[in-house]
């Protein structure tokens, strides 16, 4: 434990220090997020200022009358410092109307200028909570130019996207902070807000409503990039599976078909309809698995495959005892999901 | 010391207490499903000749105790789309749910032996297709469509739109066979 | 009143006679009986204090799970009726039993100078309520019957659909319980306050305990019936077949936050202005002069509890409420900052011109003073609408009202126990022992909350049964977890002091702290008529402000017992009343009234059928019996009779 000390120490100088990364507030990313982080700070500096002040007129009060005698004293009465008291708590009281108005105004000018972000032709997503993943839409009028994918968004940078809320079960709640703040996704309710991100990159998000057992592990990421990038994934996502290229892949497509995978997921191009869980028609597509709990590599699809339960208790996904061979071949197959 | 008492006191009663843990609360996520010789023991059909048969062998009763298992039933019901052709029990393509006819039985082995095989006239076989233990918790639910089960282990409303009372409201409805007679108990 | 000569009145009986006449039975089925404020007060103090207790042990679970990343200690399941669990209790059954119940019910008789409190068979039996919604909500707890929806059980998640079972109808009715209790304190509390102050103690006379208590009082009869109702509704849309909260036939899920909202703020100040009622009381006696703005704090007090209810938006601002709407939850959120800043600068100046005896209640002022500012600043960045869709629902919300609770309502608690114990037990507690307990739960409580403030900053959600390595907030967990360790040392020191010096403290005597209320005015630990002679009160601080020849009150029967009604703005007084003696009543009707609110949970009969053994004891309770039909008019006189302190 003692040789553990100074790493927790430094480690802890660092957690405090370094408040970076691209899942933090104080990271932010795009105009939203840097406005609350704006005003985060300047509150901050309002209240430290504040927090000295009261404490050092405490430490003061303490100080100057500080008696050590053991009998409790008589009691005492100082009119002359009980007149002088009415001039500093009036001032005092003063001060901290103004300083309450100035958060007031500013906190309000923070939100219309968040709230402000506004464009003609956005581009729009509708994010549909489940327990526990997202399912991620860009709506269009023609149904054949309607993205359906899950847990991953894509976004161009620098322009103002708006996403649609609304939620298939309980109430959940959006959250991306170095994007936005959070938006909760009622059932009943269809509410609009507006994001933009001018950094190229990566950004997780998390849920930040309690939705049941695996509120923990219901994560997203938004992926800003280039406007080329983004119409490139927006064409590939609008793609049918592709056929198998080889008899590994072949046997794969077949195993999904005649197990409980058809019962529950999509894959555009076959005959696997269901919308109870994400769409994996572009499934190799995405970076992480289960809703931003495992990479998206091949043992972690195994082991997310053959018993989910385990890794995340109480989701809707039953475990799937497959063959070793069958199970390799639906590996092989889904891969082959650009 | 006198405080000493009544502490041992309410730690035995709190001991006791949680021997005692609620059947209907219980949850099991993952639960290893009974053998599947009980598709081998079921008999579709109420006739035989000479006396009647041993009665096909229970599933545990976790299924049909617990609510937390019913209630997955009922989420399963609708997104297995049970409802496309049996509604929320009042039948359309298929037979109704919720009334007292079972064409097949209406113990649980029988009506797992129907959703795993499938039927003539249009019921699917699941084999295969959906996990064993949901399997059993659908057949907890589909028997409460119709009563069968205890109020308060049957699910309460739904959040979708409300077109039939909720299960724990629905009378308790003895099973007739495809004859319209009660069913004799195999 | 003033007395231009004295009058000597016959006295109508002895102190022997006093104590006949006040007598609460003995044995076991006496202590069902006993309608006294002193033992019902410290059965609140002592039952809240195991479910702190309890509610400790599950933070300490929770924290145990969330040292780790992926720890794998407590599964989601249990993880989820924990936190639950541990919210309901820490707020339902520890912060306002123990706070506004427990030292309500205790002090506010002594402190208005009377015999008991008003209603006390109703004060009995909202005791017995109490305690049956604790046993409710952890024998749930046993029978894997947890709540697991959060203290405030949001729908869909908590409602018919999304809990099977009957984890959220055992929370419901706990709420009832619970709810029932407070709602019956604050009507004895109110009325006791109102009618039963000693003769000369005008409302400006009146200490400020007694302002704030007779504030939440009103607050407590205004806030609790919205979450009876919504706890109601919940329980018929889980039970009967409601719609109120189905968005798919015409229901509302945001009906049920604005419902429970508009009592949740309010209950978050029923916890928190009894702290800064002990806060106002020790402040003046540590600083050996009256409190400075008395008038200044007493309109804080009241102003506090009024705007309680126009903030309670704030809880929803991530729900995408329209803006304007917002804000002006904002601006009402910044605006009750100001009476308690009030109250700050008040305390600051009483200490500033005055003398400071850093005695151990003293010491946990101070320890509130530094925690509570933390919690009510970053309240301040939680107003911020803006600021608050970043942090709501994450670690930095979980620290802010930690500080906030466990300065405003934990720290004077202690403050409040180190100087009323005492009294209560008559011995004094030891001092240096009490010393190492407020550093150990000083340091304990910050690494615990303050490294939260940074978790919830970078990006950790409330209410995660766990989180990935990857996220590398694993660091910050585990010295949050190390403090709890710091914590509970901390409470076991308390823990044996208080049964070491219960046992073989110092004396304490009646006045160990030469304090200015009323109920240093009596021996240590009250006898059961609480003065041997009524006080009259000559300024804000009775025993400061008294005369040498201070008058007592003479006439008020002392054969039976009687109590002193006076007029509510004055405190004139205006008749004696007799007040009612020792009944099982109260406890057998919280036993049937029990029985109907349980079998409601299973059974819509349990409401017909369960309110029948209901009115029978109410019928029992109601009987008529005692002394004297009618209250008769006074012939008490104000004697001038020296003290006896």
């Amino acid at each position: 434990m003692a040789s553990a000390a100074p790493q927790v120490l430094t480690s802890w100088i660092y957690a405090i220090w370094a408040l970076q990364g691209r899942h933090s507030a104080l990271h932010a990313a795009g105009p939203d997020a840097s406005n609350i982080e704006w005003l985060f700070w300047v509150i901050f500096f309002i209240i430290l200022a504040a927090f000295i002040l009261v404490i050092l007129g405490f430490a003061r009060a303490a100080a100057r009358t500080y008696t050590s005698a053991r009998e409790m004293l008589p009691i005492v009465h100082d009119k002359e410092g009980d007149r002088r008291a009415v001039w500093a708590v009036g001032s005092a009281i003063t001060v901290t109307v103004l300083a309450l108005f100035a958060v007031l105004v500013l906190s309000v000018i923070t939100g219309k200028k968040v709230e402000g972000l506004t464009s003609k032709n956005p581009v729009t997503i509708q994010v549909t909570g489940h327990q526990w993943w997202w399912e991620v839409i860009y709506p269009n009028a023609q149904a054949d130019q309607t993205v359906t994918t899950a847990n991953e968004i894509h976004v161009p940078v620098g322009k103002p996207v708006v996403i649609l809320t609304n939620s298939a079960d309980v109430i959940h709640s959006f959250w991306a902070p170095s994007v936005h703040g959070k938006r909760d996704l009622l059932p009943g309710y269809s509410s609009a807000f507006w994001i933009q991100i001018d950094q190229p990159g990566r950004y997780r998000g998390q849920c930040a409503e309690f939705c049941g057992m695996q509120h923990a592990h219901m994560g997203f990421s938004v992926i800003a990039e280039s406007d080329s990038e983004f119409a490139a994934w927006k064409a590939q996502q609008l793609k049918p599976a592709p056929e198998p290229t080889n008899a590994d892949a072949a046997r794969g497509r077949e195993v999904f078909l005649t197990h409980a995978c058809v019962m529950c997921h999509t894959i555009r191009g076959t005959d696997a309809g269901s919308r109870i869980g994400p769409d994996l028609t572009h499934l190799a597509s995405r970076q992480m698995i289960a809703a931003e709990t495992l990479p998206n590599t091949r043992g972690a699809l195994a082991g997310w495959i053959i018993d989910p339960q385990r890794i995340k208790p109480g989701n809707h996904m039953a475990p799937n005892p497959l063959q070793p061979d069958d199970l390799q071949a639906l590996l092989t197959y889904l891969q082959t999901l650009q | 010391m006198r405080i000493l008492k009544p502490i041992s006191l309410a730690v035995l009663i709190t001991c006791l207490i949680a021997l005692l843990s609620c059947q209907r609360e219980e949850r099991i996520l993952r639960p290893s499903p009974p053998a599947s010789e009980i598709l081998n023991s079921v008999q579709v059909s109420g006739l035989n000749p000479g006396a009647n048969s041993v009665a096909s062998p229970p599933p545990p009763k976790y299924y049909e105790e617990s609510a937390y298992s019913v209630s997955e039933g009922q989420r399963l019901f609708n997104q297995y789309n049970c409802v496309g052709c049996h509604a929320n029990g009042g039948g359309g393509i298929g037979p109704p749910l919720m009334d007292n006819n079972w064409i097949y039985g209406s113990e649980p082995g029988n009506i797992f032996a129907t959703i795993v095989q499938g039927r003539p006239n249009g019921m699917p076989s699941f084999r295969n297709r959906i996990p064993e233990y949901q399997v059993w918790e659908i057949v907890s639910y589909v028997r409460s469509l119709s009563g069968l089960l205890p109020k308060d282990v049957a699910p309460a409303r739904s959040d979708q739109l409300y077109v039939k009372p909720p299960e724990q409201s629905m009378p308790n409805q003895t099973p007739t066979g495809i004859t319209g007679q009660p069913e004799a108990k195999q | 009143m003033a007395i231009s000569e004295p009058i000597v009145v016959p006295r109508t009986g002895t102190p022997e006679q006093l104590a006949r006449a006040w007598a609460q039975p003995p044995g076991f089925w006496g202590w069902f009986k006993n309608v006294h404020h002193t033992a019902i007060g410290v059965r609140y103090i002592v039952t809240s204090f195991i479910f702190f207790l309890l509610g400790g042990v599950l933070a300490g679970i929770m924290r145990f799970q969330l040292a780790r990343p992926e720890h794998g200690a407590v599964g989601p399941d249990l993880y989820n009726q924990v936190f639950t669990v541990h919210g309901s209790t820490m707020i339902f059954l520890f912060a306002v039993p123990m706070m506004f119940q427990g030292f309500g019910v205790y002090l506010v008789p002594l402190i208005c100078g009377t015999r008991n409190i008003a209603f006390p068979r109703l004060n009995a039996f909202s005791y017995y309520i109490y305690l049956g919604g604790g046993l409710l909500l952890w024998i749930g707890l046993l029978i894997k019957t947890g709540a697991d929806a959060g203290w405030f059980a949001y729908v869909p998640l908590s409602g018919p659909q999304f809990t099977p079972g009957k984890r959220s109808d055992f929370w419901a009715q706990m709420i009832t319980f619970t709810e029932v209790s407070a709602l019956a304190v604050a009507i004895c509390i109110a009325t006791t306050i109102l009618r039963h102050r000693a003769p000369g103690m005008t409302l400006n006379r009146m200490p400020i305990i007694l302002w704030e208590k007779l504030t939440i009082s009103i607050a407590v009869i205004f806030a609790m019936p919205a979450v009876m109702v919504v706890s109601s509704m919940l329980l018929m849309d889980r039970t009967i077949n409601t719609q109120f909260f189905n968005p798919s036939s015409g229901g509302d899920v945001l009906l049920y936050q604005h419902l429970f909202w508009f009592f949740g703020h309010p209950e978050v100040y029923i916890i928190f202005l009894p702290g800064t009622a002990v806060i106002s009381t020790l402040v003046p006696v540590f600083s050996r002069r009256h409190i400075f703005g008395y008038l200044a704090i007493v309109t804080s007090v009241v102003a506090t509890g009024f705007l309680g209810f126009s903030v309670w938006v704030h809880h929803m601002f991530a729900t995408g409420l329209p803006q304007m709407s917002e804000s002006f939850f904002t601006a009402a959120t910044l605006m009750i900052v100001i009476p308690t800043a009030v109250q700050f600068y008040c305390w600051m100046a009483t200490i500033w011109h005055g003398r400071l005896q850093l005695k151990l209640p003293m010491l946990w002022v101070f320890g509130f003073f530094f925690t509570f500012l933390i919690g009510g600043l970053t309240g301040l960045m939680l107003a911020a609408v803006p600021v608050d869709w970043q942090v709501h629902d994450t670690f930095f919300v979980v620290a802010h009202f930690h500080y906030v609770l466990i300065g405003g309502a934990l720290f004077p608690m202690f403050a409040g126990l180190y100087y009323w114990v005492p009294k209560i037990t008559g011995r004094m507690m030891n001092d240096l022992l009490g010393k190492i307990h407020f550093w150990l739960f000083f340091i304990g409580f910050n690494m615990t909350f303050f490294t939260m403030h940074f978790l919830g900053l970078r990006g950790m959600p409330r209410r995660v049964y766990t989180y990935l390595p990857e996220m590398h907030w694993g660091t910050l967990n585990l010295v949050s977890s190390i403090g709890v360790l710091f914590m509970t040392a901390g409470l076991i020191v308390f823990l044996v002091n208080f049964f070491q010096s219960k046992a073989i403290g110092e004396l304490a005597g009646p006045d160990p702290w030469r304090a200015g209320t009323l109920e240093w005015a009596t021996p240590s630990p009250p006898p059961h008529y609480n003065f041997l002679e009524l006080p009259t009160v000559n300024g804000r601080e009775a025993l400061w402000d008294a005369t040498p020849n201070q008058p007592v009150v003479a006439g008020v029967r002392e054969d039976i017992p009687e109590v002193l009604v006076t007029n509510s703005l004055d405190s004139e007084p205006q008749y004696r009343e007799e007040s009612p003696g020792p009944s099982i009543w109260p406890f057998l009707t919280a036993i049937t009234v029990s029985i109907a609110f349980v079998w409601s949970i299973f059974s819509a009969r349990g409401v017909a059928y369960g309110a029948i053994p209901v009115v029978i004891t109410l019928i029992g309770w109601l009987w008529p019996r005692g002394h004297s039909p009618t209250p008769m008019p006074v012939d008490s006189r104000l004697e001038e009779r020296r003290w006896i302190r």
